[in-house]
């Protein structure tokens, strides 16, 4: 046990928790904290141009690797700056630690300098939070903050550290196992539920498989193959469970929801059965609620008892982890599911998979963001992870991309939050540097976090942002087209800086391009180069993403088409 | 769906910001607070709070798990059988024949508490719905002012 301030203690638990790299913006009120980060050298430092990239990039980490993220901002707009970080990660369950610094303890509540009511902001935005009022516990503090951050269902836990805390001296003794009397989260899930569950899928006629983010979290995707496999039932995946199963896995549907295949969202319209495991059952997947696969009884394994019969009534709760509940249901499974009995069935799918297959109309005149989104698969399929912001770049990239694994795709699906998607691609390279890190953006999303050209110049962090450009703030366009009989009201972008000139000024590359050719040049170009790079692609102006179920309709209810 | 009536005892750890977890997740999600109380539990670490809600059973099962999911709160008791009991004070004028106050505030385990210049303080604690009926045979005594309790419960 040793004798030390609270800032060292901060460095030397993030080194008990074997973080190896730390996302962050430096302030008054977190000073003392640095000048630690300056005298030790137990993990990097990534030095972000603005404190919600910093919070993004350790989430990106978070997501690549399943580690915790980690990210430290100051006091006031410090903190504040963060807050869509945090809310990004809350909304899809991602380990991260943040740490902010506040102004000290004696001047709390006085309106002083950079305060702000920082653990008041991210209450409704973390997994929990914590102020901390002495130096004495900060080591328990932030042994809890790293415990709950990836226990249970993950998700991010803020700690406020006032400066004079980080000052005072205290004993470090860094608790080895954490263990809280109000929070017991429940891993094994119930076996008879279990058994009956079983008993439910062998005597189903028209079961689907609902994959959800949980399994990625609890790194359940191999066994979720596994019995996908040894039972022939088609599954669907949301956005958040990308990669789970293979994208050409023949059980596969693809996508389900609001920009879901025909064929995934007709099997939940139609199934008797709904097998889902970890998925929140979110407006977008579900549509309209008594429409919702209305005649299928439902399974739900989630480890957040909150999360089941939330919105739909569920016939078999389980409540467990994930990974401990499959690997207790496969063997069953295997013993007791027969896949032939599902013929009838999967082959009524395969006729509205042929029926309405993913599909769009290439062109030789203009690029398709469809066809840019498939030549990347082509190229770097499996070698690469890919991110994205949000718009209908980054629903394209959910539909045509050929995912093979878990962790590859990584997207803000529950906040939709623009600007992630760049330094969420530099905590993603900072995680697995041995892979390509693609950002797939679009011209509105692009320009939400483009200082970070600057910082992933400076660690060399060469992501490749690939910009669907079609000067419009699209998604929002494709709606006004649809619902508001083409008011555009500021969706328009066509004003626009030089990509190409504003990735060299920082010391990346810059390419424009308008063609097949130009693509696959700039493409293979920026790869080989190994630098930061902006890749201006020009796609048609008015391509929609289709599928489309209005928002609030029917799943069944699918745009198929849109003809002008 | 039918809306209920429920009182839900909720045990927390006593620590800095808990109960704003408690509204904050009331407010956030759009539930009812009619009332709630707090007070440390004797001799330990944590604090009881009875809240009571209304809502449709889907709503209710809804509140239970996200106050179960708060991480500083040990226990929620959702108890049908529980006594509950609430207390109300009132300034009454001693114009007032304080003999029939005073007689029923009896009727409801209460009592004249307090006299002063002006006014009496009386009191009467019992079943929230019998301290509703207290409460409108006050009026014709001209109460200046009346505080309530808030429920409190406990299973039995």
């Amino acid at each position: 046990m040793a004798q030390m301030s609270g800032a060292q203690m901060v460095v030397e638990a993030m080194r008990e928790e074997g973080v190896e790299v730390v996302f962050g913006y430096p302030g008054g009120a977190i000073m003392n904290v640095y000048d630690e980060i300056y005298k030790h050298k137990y993990f990097q430092h990534i030095l972000t141009r603005h404190e919600q990239a910093a919070v993004h990039a350790a989430d990106g980490y978070a997501r690549a690797t399943g580690k915790v993220g980690v990210a430290f901002v100051t006091s006031g707009p410090g903190f504040t700056n963060a807050v869509t970080g945090l809310a990004t990660a809350y909304m899809d369950s991602i380990p991260m630690v943040v740490i902010s610094g506040q102004v000290p303890l004696s001047m709390i509540g006085t309106d002083a300098f950079q305060e702000i009511d920082a653990v008041g902001i991210s209450r409704p935005c973390t997994k929990h939070n914590f102020l901390v009022k002495s130096a004495e516990e900060l080591p328990l503090i932030l042994a809890e903050a790293f415990y709950l951050a990836r226990s249970g269902r993950p998700g991010p836990v803020h700690v406020d550290i006032p400066k004079d805390v980080t000052a005072q001296i205290g004993e470090f003794d860094y608790p080895k196992e954490v263990r809280l009397e109000t929070y017991k989260p429940t891993i094994k899930g119930n076996s008879r539920q279990i058994r009956k569950a079983v008993e439910a899928i062998s005597n189903a006629k028209k079961p689907v498989f609902y994959l959800g983010g949980g399994i990625i979290h609890s790194n359940s995707a191999d066994l979720v193959r596994r019995i996908v496999a040894a039972t022939q039932i088609p599954a669907v995946e949301t956005l958040m469970a990308r990669g789970t199963l293979r994208y050409d896995d023949p059980m596969l549907l693809g996508m389900v929801g609001m920009h879901g295949t025909y064929a995934a969202n007709m099997a939940m319209s139609e199934a008797d059965l709904l097998i889902a495991l970890g998925p929140r059952f979110d407006d977008r997947v579900t549509g309209k609620l008594s429409e919702f696969a209305k005649y299928a009884k439902i399974i739900h394994v989630d480890i957040d008892p909150s999360s089941i019969g939330k919105l739909v009534h569920v016939d078999y709760p389980i409540v467990g982890d994930l990974k401990a509940v499959l690997e207790e249901m496969a063997p069953l499974i295997e013993q007791k599911v027969d896949p032939e009995r599902y013929e009838a069935w999967r082959e009524i799918l395969e006729r509205y998979q042929e029926l309405h297959p993913l599909t769009y109309e290439d062109s030789d005149k203009v690029l398709k963001p469809e066809w840019v989104i498939q030549r990347v698969g082509e190229k770097l399929k499996g070698k690469a992870r890919i991110s994205t912001d949000v718009g209908q770049h980054q629903m394209w990239t959910a539909q045509y991309y050929p995912f093979t694994r878990p962790r590859e795709f990584i997207t803000s699906g529950g906040l939709g939050t623009m600007g992630f998607g760049f330094p969420a691609a530099m905590g993603v390279k900072r995680g697995v540097p041995d892979e390509i890190s693609i950002n797939f953006s679009g011209d509105g999303s692009i320009l939400m976090n483009i200082q970070e050209l600057m910082t992933a110049v400076e660690y060399r962090l060469p992501v490749i942002n690939i910009i669907l450009n079609n000067n419009y703030l699209g998604m929002v366009r494709q709606w006004q087209t649809f619902f508001y009989d083409k008011r555009y009201a500021e969706t328009d972008l066509s004003m626009q800086p030089d990509f190409v000139k504003l990735a060299e000024s920082f010391g990346g590359v810059g390419y424009r391009v308008k063609t097949k050719e130009e693509f696959d040049e700039a493409l293979d170009d920026a790869i080989s180069k190994g630098v930061v790079a902006l890749i201006d692609v020009v796609v048609d102006r008015y391509e929609n993403v289709l599928p489309m179920v209005p928002a609030g309709g029917s799943l069944y209810n699918m745009l198929l088409e849109y003809k002008d | 769906m039918k809306i209920e009536r429920r009182v839900i005892s909720v045990i927390v750890l006593n620590e800095h910001g808990v109960l704003s977890r408690i509204t904050g997740l009331f407010a956030a999600r759009g539930y009812n607070i009619e009332t709630l109380t707090v007070a440390p539990i004797p001799g330990s670490k944590y604090s009881r709070l009875t809240i009571v809600t209304s809502g449709s059973p889907r709503v209710i099962e809804q509140i239970i798990k996200q106050l179960h999911k708060l991480i500083p709160v040990y226990k929620v008791i959702e108890h049908s059988e529980l006594v509950e009991k609430e207390m109300v004070m009132a300034k009454i004028p001693l114009e007032e024949r304080l003999s029939d106050v005073e007689a029923l505030c009896r009727a409801y385990n209460g009592n004249i508490v307090n006299i002063g210049k002006d006014t009496a303080i009386i009191m009467a604690a019992d079943e929230p719905s019998r301290i509703k009926n207290f409460i409108e045979a006050l009026k014709r005594f001209n109460p200046k002012e009346i505080v309530r309790s808030g429920v409190v419960a406990i299973e039995r």
